[in-house]
């Protein structure tokens, strides 16, 4: 299948690793997904007033950029982006009239005609591909890795734009099922990180990953899995500050989901990219026999 | 924050106001609690969030001043679990548009370091910018 692939400010920074192993798993599962030629910022977070048109333009750009370039279909990865674009998407979908509004104040674009359709990739693995599919390619099997999936709040909620269950999501879980992993199933999988209190309240976050990672330790998890550069950041560099606030923390590595795929369909470490993580994942993947010990990692010996 | 709640500090503006910006009914809200109880925030919050919205029905201006609506992280836990079908987050993003739309930022970016800043990713950044400056 092939369309268009909208990646999203954090995705070239931080989360280069997020896209590396997306696109390159992506095309192994036959995936085309064409980076578009012009993006902006979605805005990272959906305005909550009432009528703010404002807010929905830079989405709205985005959807004329994938409508410019012949598709009708686009793909993102970033929990936060999906978000705000879905949610925009479905708004000028169903009102013409804010629709007709927001065209004519973006005079100088073509007109958006309000058919282009979002994806979460998660939703092209379970709807698109299919994990019986994706259990063939697996040429990795991940035995014996036990993950913890992390929603968040940006992939399942609010209801009509969520991709899966608000309360009891299986998406991910059931990727990992598919790619031979044992799923930890952690009570605070969709509990929010603290989020963008990062900036200016650390030790709010500090606080919540504390709560989230060691539950997820204490449920025998060698790594958490997510969706969410932002999330990542929290729960995963975050860890150094949670560590000197408090002394008894100890935590485990946080990766991508595509990260785990990719590693799962034979990709190499170019891609996987496991090395751009605060929190070291080659032990505990070379403890689990996924990684064989002195398998050469980025120049280096795992 | 302690907050005087009594009929006679009713003030209708406010809560007009709120039901404008948030689109949201307040009066549907029967105190229930359940938005209280699941919000991730609640340690470190100065009232409930369901006082909140008990406050703005009364009218009480001094709900602006509280830190529970900078906590909140719109999250949408409240908004997704409410048997009233009330979405809490509209309501405490209205509180804080309240005082940003005056053109009154919450927090200083200025204060923030280099190293802050070259650690912080874009997605960071621009959530916390949008949710706490003018
Ligand atoms: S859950 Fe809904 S009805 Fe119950 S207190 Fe909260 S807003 Fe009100
Ligand atoms: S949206 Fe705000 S008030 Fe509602 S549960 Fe999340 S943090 Fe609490």
């Amino acid at each position: 299948m092939n369309l268009a692939y909208y990646p999203g400010c954090t995705l070239k920074n931080q989360g280069l690793g997020f896209e590396t192993s997306a696109l390159a798993a992506a095309q192994a599962l036959d995936i085309e997904m064409k980076e578009l030629d012009r993006w902006n910022c979605c805005g990272t977070v959906f305005s909550l007033a009432d009528e703010d048109l404002m807010h929905y333009l830079a989405p709205m750009r985005n959807f004329v950029r994938v409508q410019e370039e012949g598709f009708d279909k686009v793909v993102t990865l970033c929990s936060m982006c999906y978000n705000t674009m879905k949610r925009t998407e479905q708004i000028v979908k169903d009102d013409p009239e804010k629709l007709k509004t927001i065209n004519e104040f973006m005079y100088r674009e073509e007109d958006y005609r309000g058919e282009v359709k979002l994806f979460h990739l998660l939703e092209l693995f379970r709807d698109e591909i299919g994990y019986e599919e994706i259990k063939k390619r697996v040429i990795r099997p991940l035995r014996g890795l036990k993950v913890a999936p992390y929603y968040g709040c940006m992939l399942t909620r609010p209801k009509e734009i969520g991709i899966d269950d608000w309360e009891e999501p299986r998406i991910m879980e059931d990727l990992l099922s598919a790619i031979d992993a044992e799923v930890v199933k952690d009570p605070l999988r969709g509990e929010c990180c603290g989020a963008y209190h990062t900036v200016n309240a650390k030790e709010l976050v500090t606080e919540r990953t504390r709560m989230i990672v060691s539950s997820a330790k204490k449920r025998g998890a060698d790594c958490i899995m997510l969706s969410c550069p932002l999330c990542e950041f929290n729960l995963d560099l975050r860890q150094r500050d949670t560590a000197k606030e408090y002394t008894d923390f100890v935590g485990i590595p946080v990766v991508y989901f595509t990260q785990l795929l990719a590693l799962a369909l034979g990709l190499t470490e170019d891609v996987c990219r496991f090395d751009l993580h605060y929190i070291d994942p080659y032990p505990v993947l070379v403890e689990k026999n996924i990684i064989e010990e002195g398998e050469e990692v980025h120049g280096k010996k795992a | 924050m302690k907050l005087r709640l009594s009929v006679t500090t009713t003030n209708s503006a406010l809560l007009a106001k709120v039901e404008e910006i948030s689109g949201e009914n307040l009066s549907k809200c029967y105190h229930c609690g359940k938005c209280s109880a699941g919000c991730p925030s609640l340690t470190n919050m100065d009232c409930l969030p369901n006082q909140v919205i008990r406050a703005v029905q009364l009218g009480d201006e001094k709900v602006l001043e509280s830190e529970t609506i900078w906590l909140c992280a719109s999250c949408f836990t409240c908004a997704v679990r409410c048997p009233r079908g009330v979405d809490l987050s509209k309501i405490m993003e209205a509180l804080r548009l309240l005082t940003l739309r005056k053109d009154v930022n919450h927090i200083e970016v200025k204060e923030l370091t280099q190293e802050e800043l070259d650690e912080l990713p874009p997605i960071a950044l621009v959530s916390n910018f949008r949710k706490m400056t003018s």
